[in-house]
């Protein structure tokens, strides 16, 4: 009940939620380059309770392009879609999705 | 994050700019220059009390010496001089003026007197000091602290642009990434060497980097320039350049780019250590991730 400021009780030692605890919590969305202009777009780490073949069908109606999923060993389910979709991806992450922007990785130039 | 060092517009380099076109209005009612006091004007004002300087010094060495021949024109000059000294309110310009006058004199007497004065230097010396703390006392009682304050920072960036809070010295100055092509699939990554010194960091970590990011492989030819797969154009480069920055050079600390990337063995991480500020913070290592097989189907 205190009105003063600094008796609150604050742990300043406290984890501030910015270091990466949990670092495969990220979704990585990445791009390479196939011959000549044509690229790929990769979507790692998409959290398991989503049902990726849904996802993808949606991906690929919105953005009017191919894809399809990819199992690997170490990391999981992996969407890959054709082009450079990494920023309409991430929108659809974070708007639909709901998920924190904050995880959600895009790599390459 | 458009303030790595590739601008020259930084952003820390804007806080430092001097306070003086703020405060012009005061000075011009107080001095009554005829021009506001830009820096500029400053400097000319410096130049001139150097100038003084100079001859003040000068002329006491030779009234020194050539007392002789001197004796009936040094006591005029004196005079000019402590007037223009002693005479607070003057203005500018008019303390120039007779600043300019006094060189001219001077210069005349110098001609009339020969050259004496190279064998006293020591005499020169005592006589500059003497000078030195006339203008120091002239510099308080004229200047403004807002033109001294302006004035200090201008010589401090020019001897120690670092403390300055100017990264965008010859140190930090990262050379723009020059990207050739070779063939018409592959880019030529010419100054990775170059850029990797730059940000103190090994040029095989910052390469290791580039491959995770761009999803892309390639190797180091004859001349240690990057030869990477794949069409990448120099604003591209910049930009994976700016993210390696931000995550492997930049201090979290105190975002100085003088920092060091060292690796425990104990524990096999990497951690940033700020050589500004000291502080240290562990940094993720490079992962490459999914690399989607492109090409050759993979063979089941
Ligand atoms: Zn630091």
């Amino acid at each position: 009940m205190s009105t003063i400021q600094n008796l609150n009780a604050f742990d300043p030692f406290a984890d501030t939620g910015d270091s990466e605890a949990q670092p495969t919590n990220y979704i990585h969305i990445r791009i390479q380059q196939r011959n000549g202009r044509k690229t790929l777009t990769t979507v790692q780490g998409v959290p398991a309770e989503y049902d990726l073949k849904k996802i993808l069908k949606v991906l690929k109606k919105d953005f009017a392009c191919n894809g399809n999923i990819v199992k690997d060993d170490d990391l999981g389910e992996v969407i890959q879609l054709q082009g450079d979709q990494r920023v309409k991806v991430s929108e659809f992450l974070t708007g639909q999705l709901q998920l924190p922007k904050k995880n959600i990785k895009i790599h390459g130039f | 994050m458009s303030d790595l060092g590739f601008d020259t517009t930084l952003k820390k380099k804007k806080k430092v700019k001097k306070p003086t076109t703020e405060d012009s209005p005061g000075l011009d009612s107080k001095e009554s220059t005829p021009q506001p006091p830009t820096d500029s004007s400053v400097d000319e004002l410096f130049t001139g009390l150097k100038k003084k300087k100079k001859s003040s010094t000068k002329k006491s060495a030779t009234t020194n010496e050539d007392s002789s021949i001197e004796k009936s024109k040094s006591p005029g000059l004196d005079e000019d001089l402590t007037a223009s000294l002693g005479d607070l309110s003057l203005k500018k310009k008019k303390k120039k003026s007779t600043k300019n006058l006094d060189l001219n004199e001077f210069e005349q007497q110098l001609e009339e007197a020969g050259v004496e004065e190279l064998g006293n230097i020591n005499n020169n010396n005592n006589s500059q000091d003497d000078g030195f703390n006339v203008e120091q006392e002239n510099l308080n009682n004229t200047l403004k602290y807002e033109d001294l304050l302006s004035r200090f920072f201008s010589i401090l960036k020019k001897n120690n642009p670092e403390l300055a809070g100017d990264r965008s010295g010859p140190k930090f100055r990262i050379p723009p990434p020059i990207c050739q092509r070779e063939g018409s699939k592959k880019t030529l990554f010419a100054n990775v060497q170059e850029i990797s010194s730059v940000l103190q960091r090994n040029p095989e970590h910052l390469i290791q980097y580039l491959f995770a990011e761009l999803g892309t492989t390639g190797s180091i030819d004859g001349e240690k320039r990057l030869v990477l797969k794949g069409k990448f154009q120099p604003k591209q480069m910049e930009s994976v350049l700016r993210r390696y920055i931000i995550e492997y050079v930049t201090c979290k600390t105190c975002k100085s780019m003088n920092t060091e990337l060292k690796r425990e063995s104990a524990n096999r991480l990497h951690f940033l250590s700020c050589k500004a500020c000291g502080s240290t913070k562990s940094v993720s290592s490079i992962k490459t991730g999914f690399q989607a097989q492109i090409g050759k189907r993979k063979k089941l």
